[in-house]
């Protein structure tokens, strides 16, 4: 009777390498803050940050996967989609480590469990990225949730605690609606796998509509974790109470993860579906990028401020997913990779403007920054440009891209809504700039000196630049990593 | 199970219910037999008579005291949850007796040209149901204490609903390292498996800790902590008396028979023993009897023997050694069950297991002999 | 009548009537009760329909251990009491209620008119159930989703650690701030 459960398809653990590394560090860093209650947060850091490193190595490898298209059952995506998505997450959770590193020690806050909850989540999200099948797609969606809920109130603040709390009840509420959607598409097709999904609906002829409900119901899921209007309500408070290096790791990671997911979902499973849901995305993108830029304006707090931003940027990857096949997926692609350096650097500024805490979020905090620190403000500059989408920036070419393959596909009026979307919120980035550099410090408070943390503010900086000079260096890449192969 | 049932004919219905009643029954009168036996087994090692008017030797104690109990006056607190308050005596009674359902007494016997088994339902999930069973009992605690409407009883009942998931999980694994041994879930099936060695010597780890979870799943000392009287009265009990509180006192026994039962037939060879050719089906039954009555005297013993462990230190017990001790035993079980598969070592692997479970057994045992610590063991380790 | 047509429609009015009278009560562990009995029903229809091993997990896990938890948890924090259930924003339950059935009866339809385009074997529980309910479940689990199996133990491991860090966070703030200011 065993021999049966020996037999067995053979156990390919290599796709999901990544994830192992990553899932095998924390544990390593749990045990040994668990054991030994006085090591150095510094020897965590740089544990985790070895193994980013070893799971970066991994993911490199499978570039050239000569193998099956999914492997362990199905359940896991070889493409090159995956790998990439992965790289741009593992590249965002290293920021975010040494970001909270520096964050808690100043803050007095410092806690051993920062680190494994930052590789768990960041397991969930790479593991996300490959996910193959449904309840894959699900679990990883969970544990990425889950240890971001905790992270949002790692802090004792009161607004941080309820931010996490506001994350938890909405983000289980969209775990419903997403569980949901599951439920549906297994009842319309028999199956969770994309690819069975995709087979099973490609001849289908008779009537669909519990597969649109699915997809109704997945994208309402997928909607939370991207921040999509009118599924954005979570975004301010949580990103507002978060501790900084927390926010700059949930906006760049959840985003650029959920959105793989979504990709994924929505160009394998229910491609033969495409005509029906471009309408859905191509309303929730404008709504998202208009809404998104409008309430920017009004808001007084620049980590607020930021999260609408970030809603407004969802929209933008979302107008590219209009842009069915190839080219759409290439210029999201790149888009999550440019909205990652600019949002990462943004709220690394935003954590050394405030120095200690979460003192100084106010924009009134920034007035005059120009005259304390020509390096803060130089950066935030250049991050706020890569925002608006102002040339020589990633952003700009980010935002050209995806214009473009709108454009291709025919949805012009929602460029139009795009392109006006963006000029209204390059008015609240440069009010900040104006803050910056043409009026007076209000208060003596003196933003944080440290050499290491501004290092590591420059990486995205550079980066950002990089891109936006010479985007081929990228381009190249991400063109043949948005070939989805199921 | 269900999908058989079509092809039963009304001699098969009549057999069943015969055999339910039965064990009711039998059920019902070694409780009785248990009590007694426990205060002549006490009475006997604190070197006094015990009970001895009611019936020859005072085997009749038990039933005196029932009637006592019935014709007391109940009395229901004004604080009390009513309804709830009624059903929790019922809710801790019912599930110990379904429990039987799935414990093999015997071979069976050949009645009206038919297979009759000593069993009730041989149930392809009968561990299962054992755990389901367990997992029931809880909530007449849980209920009796939060109905009560008053501080003690909901004080013990949340001790109670803590000690017994906790030591549910050890329990479990216990039983899951012997569903992996015999590769089944049925109890006739694991006792079948047992025809050349009880699982007691190759699963004597999960024997142990089969034993010391029982201890704690039926409340009995030194894991009586939700009825401690110096610190709660009587426990989620105080405010029943009673025939409700007889039900209450028989489940509890009847919780103990079944624990017993199931030590027997999952480790110690169930109904097997040998036996002379003549009136078959007895000699398994009157097998598992005594092999019943060893278990129930060894827990008497043990509660006669130790005293009762502070609530911590019975927590930290459960979850930073039991369970971890069953886990890792667990490991190791399926590492031998599979391994064979592999290589071909059988034998070799059986004595490697015993090994491994002598080793465990010593540090299981451990605790108990090493020399206290000068720091008065507030940390509990 | 088979006997589990018997079975379904003895349990059915049960379990339906569990549901509803959980909905309507006002004392939690009351809520919980019925809650219980409504997850003993539906374990007695996994065992009608052939899943034996579901019956005696959903036993184990939701009625034995999860509501256990639950009550205990009622229990504790004294919250058997009955709510309030004045509204804060006016219209909201009104508008929940005409939303809430426009969306059961749109996915009504929906079903109605598109389930099963992928349909099982007729001998379904047969084919299923090949070498017994647990062995074929075990099948199922440990090879076609043996990765969610293991993910969702990372899963737990992710639950685990956020339990502790927000239950630990008050009393570890506290040292810390001590520990702050010595410095």
């Amino acid at each position: 009777m065993l021999a049966q459960f020996l037999i067995h398809p053979p156990i390919q653990l290599g796709p999901i390498g990544p994830e192992l590394v990553l899932t095998g560090t924390a544990i390593v860093v749990l045990l040994g803050a668990a054991f030994n209650p006085r090591i150095g947060h510094s020897t965590l850091l740089l544990v985790s940050l070895l193994g980013l490193a070893g799971a970066a190595l991994v993911s490199i490898g499978l570039w050239d996967w000569g193998g099956e298209l999914t492997v362990l059952a199905g359940m896991v995506a070889t493409d090159r989609f995956a790998v990439v998505a992965r790289l741009i997450l593992l590249g965002i959770a290293a920021m975010g480590l040494v970001y909270g590193y520096h964050y808690f020690r100043r803050s007095g806050e410092a806690r051993a469990e920062f680190y494994p909850l930052v590789l768990f989540a960041t397991a969930g999200m790479t593991l996300i990225a490959a996910a193959a099948d449904l309840i894959l797609v699900f679990l990883a969606l969970e544990i990425l949730s889950l240890s971001l809920y905790v992270l949002t109130g790692i802090s004792a603040r009161l607004s941080s605690v309820e931010g996490s709390m506001k994350y938890f009840l909405l983000g289980a509420f969209s775990s419903a609606f997403f569980l949901y959607g599951v439920a549906m598409a297994y009842g319309a097709t028999g199956s969770t796998r994309l690819s069975a999904i995709a087979h099973a609906l490609a001849g289908q002829t008779g009537s669909l509509g519990l597969a649109l409900a699915a997809v109704a119901f997945l994208g309402i899921g997928f909607g939370f974790k991207v921040a999509a209007v009118p599924f954005h309500m979570w975004t301010p408070d949580v990103y507002q109470g978060a501790p900084t290096p927390v926010t700059a790791f949930m906006a760049a990671g959840t985003k650029v993860a959920a959105f793989a997911a979504l990709i994924r979902v929505l160009e394998t499973s229910f491609q033969p579906l495409t005509l029906d849901w471009t309408p859905l995305v191509w309303t929730i993108a404008a709504v998202t990028v208009v809404a998104g830029s409008l309430i920017a304006i009004a808001q007084t707090d620049i980590k607020r401020m930021l999260a609408y931003s970030s809603i407004a940027h969802a929209g933008f990857v979302l107008i590219a997913l209009t842009a069915a096949g190839q080219d759409g997926i290439s210029a999201a692609l790149f888009y999550l990779l440019a909205y990652a350096l600019m949002v990462l650097g943004a709220f690394g500024v935003v954590m050394l403007v405030s120095a200690r805490g979460e003192g100084r979020t106010s924009l009134a905090s920034y007035a005059g920054l120009y005259r304390r620190s020509r390096l803060l403000a130089g950066l935030l500059t250049l991050f706020l440009l890569s925002l608006a989408g102002i040339p020589p920036t990633a952003g700009f070419i980010a935002k050209v891209n995806v214009f473009r393959a709108a454009v291709a596909a025919g949805h012009w009026p929602l460029v139009l809504v795009g392109v006006l979307a963006s000029v209204v919120a390059a008015f609240f980035y440069i009010r900040v700039m104006v803050l910056m550099y043409m009026q007076e410090p209000q208060d003596d408070a003196e933003p944080d000196r440290s050499p290491w943390p501004r290092v590591a503010v420059a990486v995205p900086a550079v980066l950002t630049l990089l891109f936006g000079v010479f985007p081929g260096i990228v381009l190249g890449v991400l063109d043949k990593a948005a070939i989805l192969r199921w | 199970m269900l999908e058989a049932a079509p092809e039963m004919d009304w001699l098969d219905w009549i057999l069943l219910v015969a055999r339910v009643v039965v064990v009711f029954f039998a059920v019902l009168i070694s409780v009785m037999l248990l009590i007694w036996m426990e205060r002549k087994v006490a009475a006997d090692m604190q070197t006094r008579m015990g009970p001895m008017r009611a019936g020859p030797r005072g085997v009749l104690i038990t039933l005196a005291d029932g009637i006592k109990l019935f014709f007391k006056e109940g009395i229901t607190p004004t604080l009390a949850d009513r309804p709830v308050y009624l059903l929790a005596p019922v809710i801790a009674m019912i599930p110990a007796f379904l429990a039987f359902a799935v414990i093999p007494f015997g071979t069976g016997v050949t009645l009206f040209g038919r297979h009759v088994p000593f069993q009730i339902a041989d149930l392809n999930v009968g561990i299962l149901w054992v755990l389901a069973m367990g997992s029931l009992m809880v909530y007449g605690i849980v209920l009796a204490g939060w109905s009560s409407g008053s501080n003690y009883p909901l004080l013990g009942s949340i001790r109670s609903t803590a000690q017994m998931i906790s030591y549910e999980v050890g329990m479990g694994l216990a039983l899951v390292a012997v569903l992996m041994y015999s590769g089944s879930l049925q109890m006739s099936q694991i006792v079948a498996s047992q025809d050349r060695v009880w699982n007691a010597i190759p699963q004597f780890p999960a024997f142990a800790i089969y034993l010391i979870a029982g201890l704690a799943e039926t409340n009995r000392p030194p894991f009586d902590l939700p009825e401690a009287e110096t610190e709660l009265v009587a426990g989620y009990f105080t405010e029943y008396s009673g025939i409700k509180f007889a039900m209450f006192y028989l489940g509890e026994y009847v919780n103990l028979v079944v624990v017993s039962s199931i030590a027997v037939t999952l480790f110690l060879g169930g109904w097997r023993g040998p036996h002379p050719s003549f009136v078959a089906w007895l000699w398994p039954l009157l097998w598992f009897i005594a092999k019943v009555v060893a278990v129930v005297y060894l827990y008497i013993w043990v509660r006669l023997t130790l005293p009762r462990i502070r609530y911590d230190r019975l927590m930290s017990f459960g979850w930073k050694f039991l369970i971890p001790i069953g886990l890792l035993w667990v490991l190791a079980t399926g590492a031998v069950v599979v391994l064979p598969d592999v290589y071909g070592k059988g034998a070799l692997l059986t004595g490697a297991l015993i090994v491994v479970g002598a080793i465990l057994v010593a540090s299981l045992l451990w605790p108990l002999i090493a020399p206290r610590r000068q720091s008065a063991g507030e940390t509990p380790q | 009548m088979a006997p589990d047509q018997i079975v379904f429609w003895v349990f059915a009015p049960v379990s339906v009537g569990s549901a509803v009278a959980m909905l309507f009560q006002r004392n939690a562990i009351h809520a919980a009760l019925f809650l219980i009995v409504n997850f003993f029903t539906l374990a007695v229809f996994y065992l009608v329909l052939g899943a034996p091993f579901l019956f005696a997990v959903q036993i184990i896990v939701y009625a034995g251990a999860i509501m256990v938890l639950f009550l205990f948890v009622i229990m504790l924090l004294g919250v058997d009491r009955e709510e309030s259930l004045v509204e804060r924003l006016r219209g909201q339950r009104p508008l929940a209620i005409v939303l809430g059935l426009g969306l059961a009866a749109e996915i009504f339809v929906t079903a109605r008119a598109s389930l099963g385009l992928a349909r099982g074997p007729a001998n379904f529980d047969e084919t299923v159930n090949v070498g017994g309910n647990a062995q074929a479940l075990s099948h199922v689990l440990f090879r076609d989703y043996f990765l969610p199996f293991e993910v969702t133990s990372i899963l737990l491991i992710v639950a685990a650690i956020a339990a502790m860090v927000l239950a630990q966070r008050r009393e570890r703030t506290t040292v810390e701030a001590a520990g702050e200011a010595e410095v």
